[in-house]
């Protein structure tokens, strides 16, 4: 077997290189610290040279957005990065993506808000990525990234994710992953579909007709309230197939845990540190590692919940994962939340000293 | 007596365009854009394009374009369109893509994509329709109406003091060296009607033939929210709109 190439990068650029190798056909961005390096990775690489794809530097995030809403719309596998605030913008489309059932990937490398916040990292936007952010009754379909090698991983699989709904996949990562770097095996090339092969994968896309009978059309719009509700519920059925289907999550030093805590991407590196610090001291604690933010890994929180004596909650926000942990336990045990706001990461024995207030 | 067997009793001198379908359109009558409609299908049809146009519809008295001509179509949120067709020309660079929008769309929430798109020589037409106001909405007033003009929310008309002064688009996307085509038209007499033609099949070719950004503006009118008889407006539009708006090529770059 050859040898895997291995690369020292920073997850900003293992973005931009999975991409590349994906068959990715169009990334539509604008800069905002601290994910510039998707764009500029992108721009330094000349993707149109090789594979064909188009990387653009839109005016926007609101055009960035639409832009891949027109790529997406036509069958193409299309995507857009930004970080917090330029994600705030790009909300409407986000809502417009979804209403139209077009598929994309939109990465958000996410800083300390609210408002123009902080350009350090951040967990903060994890109610505005699952709970809708824009408007009307739709999801997201979250990945969350805890290293460098996840985040060249992740790209092509929110392809998969979003092709296979129809429907928006989000990378939900922060300052620390974007910024670190560490070592990476890239994936294999993947060549970029055909224009057939689209046109076969994807018959509802608007390609142009090419012999089709009848035109296709991508919208969100209806004014009948009652054919508006059909299209709800298709969404919604297809919200609740993912659901079943989809859940991703990982357990670190669970079997025998008396305690056990609940965290994602970068918080969760920093919980294994405050585990194994505890069990250093004899205190057994486990980690549940949401990898699917939406869909959420409730049933395996609420079986959990089960055998440990109480979850603390450890994310960079003022607590907003935990609502979601809570809803998957209910009162029958105690459960905490423990983070750090505007751009701090918290160190593993702050943590440690919060999980031992609990016990 | 079929459809078929009248048509085929005479000679036939005139047919609507295979392109426009049957649905029966939502415009008020006396309206421009089922005109406009109609010269867009005729020239993509002419043009032998149906199989390789993606069209996008804005929001606006057009949001529903696409359900009269049998190509393609994207409907964009609002103002958002030529964002849209700047990615779909660039990943379809051998299909014909155009936008379809209004004033309230393209010049006012949409003005950044619209100028931007226009500059970065994207190959794709916009095809803008001003007819001074927000039709869609009620009648409200538009960056492009007139000072003076009555609507819903200048009741009183439009003045300097309290609204500013109206835009005139295609006179910036002029100076623009993105652009290769920049036209003013009407279509309110069948020689206006002729040249409008002209004008967008000249802007199409232009756009396949990766000349640049090409703009179709057609002054138009609105007679409900104008609240005038198409006549009427028609009037109005020529007395009024037409000195602020004048008529013609703005620019042409194509022949070059």
């Amino acid at each position: 077997m050859a040898e895997k190439e291995v690369s020292l990068i920073k997850g900003n650029e293992a973005i931009a290189l999975a991409a590349i190798r994906c068959g990715c056909d169009g990334y539509f961005g604008y800069p905002i610290t601290p994910q510039s390096e998707v764009l500029e990775t992108l721009a330094a690489q000349k993707p149109w040279e090789t594979t064909g794809m188009v990387v653009l530097q839109a005016e926007s995030e609101l055009a960035s957005i639409n832009m891949v809403y027109g790529g997406a719309g036509t069958g193409k596998r299309v995507m857009t990065s930004s970080s917090s605030p330029g994600i705030s913008l790009m909300q409407e489309g986000m809502s417009y993506l979804a209403g139209a059932e077009l598929p994309c990937v939109v990465f958000n490398c996410m800083r300390g808000g609210p408002g123009l916040g902080t350009i350090q990292p951040s967990q903060s936007d994890y109610f505005q990525t699952v709970k809708g952010g824009g408007h009307g009754d739709y999801r997201l379909i979250t990945l969350a990234p805890s290293s460098v090698q996840e985040m060249a991983d992740f790209v092509d699989l929110a392809f998969e994710l979003a092709f296979r709904y129809r429907n928006p996949a989000m990378i939900l990562s922060d300052g620390v992953i974007g910024q670190m770097m560490e070592k990476v095996v890239l994936p294999g090339f993947k060549p970029r579909r055909t224009e057939e092969q689209i046109m076969k994968e994807c018959p509802w896309a608007a390609t142009g007709r090419m012999g089709r009978t009848h035109p296709n059309i991508i919208t969100s719009l209806e004014l009948q309230s009652e054919v508006m509700e059909q299209n709800n519920l298709r969404i919604q059925a297809k919200y609740k197939e993912c659901e079943e289907k989809e859940v991703r999550y990982e357990e670190y030093m669970c079997e025998d845990a008396d305690w056990l805590i609940v965290a994602f991407g970068s918080a969760a590196r920093i919980a294994k540190k405050t585990i194994q610090l505890a069990r250093g001291e004899g205190i057994k604690v486990g980690l549940l590692l949401p990898i699917t933010l939406w869909p959420f890994p409730t049933r395996q929180i609420e079986a959990l919940g089960r055998k440990v004596k109480g979850i603390l909650v450890l994310e960079f926000n003022a607590g907003q994962m935990i609502e979601d942990v809570k809803l998957a336990v209910g009162c029958s045990l105690p459960v905490e939340h423990y983070g750090r706001l505007g751009g701090i990461v918290p160190d593993p024995d702050e943590a440690l000293e919060a999980l031992k207030k609990m016990i | 007596m079929t459809r078929e067997e009248i048509i085929n009793t005479g000679e036939l001198v005139y047919k609507k365009p295979e392109l426009l379908n049957e649905t029966p359109m939502h415009y008020c009558p006396g309206c421009p854009h089922g005109t406009v409609h109609k010269l867009v299908a005729e020239v993509i049809d002419d043009m032998g394009m149906r199989d390789k146009t993606i069209a996008v519809s804005p929001v606006g008295c057009s949001v529903f374009a696409y359900r009269y001509i049998d190509v393609d179509w994207e409907e964009a949120a609002h103002g958002r369109a030529p964002a849209l067709a700047s990615a779909i020309k660039r990943l379809w660079p051998d299909r014909l893509v155009f936008t379809y929008q209004g004033d309230g769309d393209l010049a006012c929430i949409g003005t950044a994509e619209t100028i931007h798109a226009l500059n970065r020589k994207e190959n794709i037409t916009i095809i803008f329709i001003n007819n001074a106001i927000y039709g869609m909405t009620g009648g409200q007033m538009a960056p492009t109406t007139l000072l003076g003009q009555k609507t819903v929310t200048c009741p009183y008309g439009r003045e300097v003091a309290l609204h500013g002064y109206p835009l005139k688009i295609a006179d910036i996307a002029a100076i623009l060296p993105g652009t290769c085509y920049v036209t003013r038209q009407t279509v309110h007499t069948v020689p206006a009607i002729r040249k409008a033609k002209a004008a967008i099949r000249k802007a199409f070719e232009y756009s396949l033939q990766g000349k640049g950004s090409n703009l179709v503006e057609i002054v138009s009118t609105c007679n409900s929210g104008w609240k005038m008889s198409p006549e009427k407006s028609f009037k109005w539009m020529e007395e009024n709109m037409v000195p602020f708006y004048p008529l013609g090529d703005l620019k042409d770059t194509g022949k070059e």
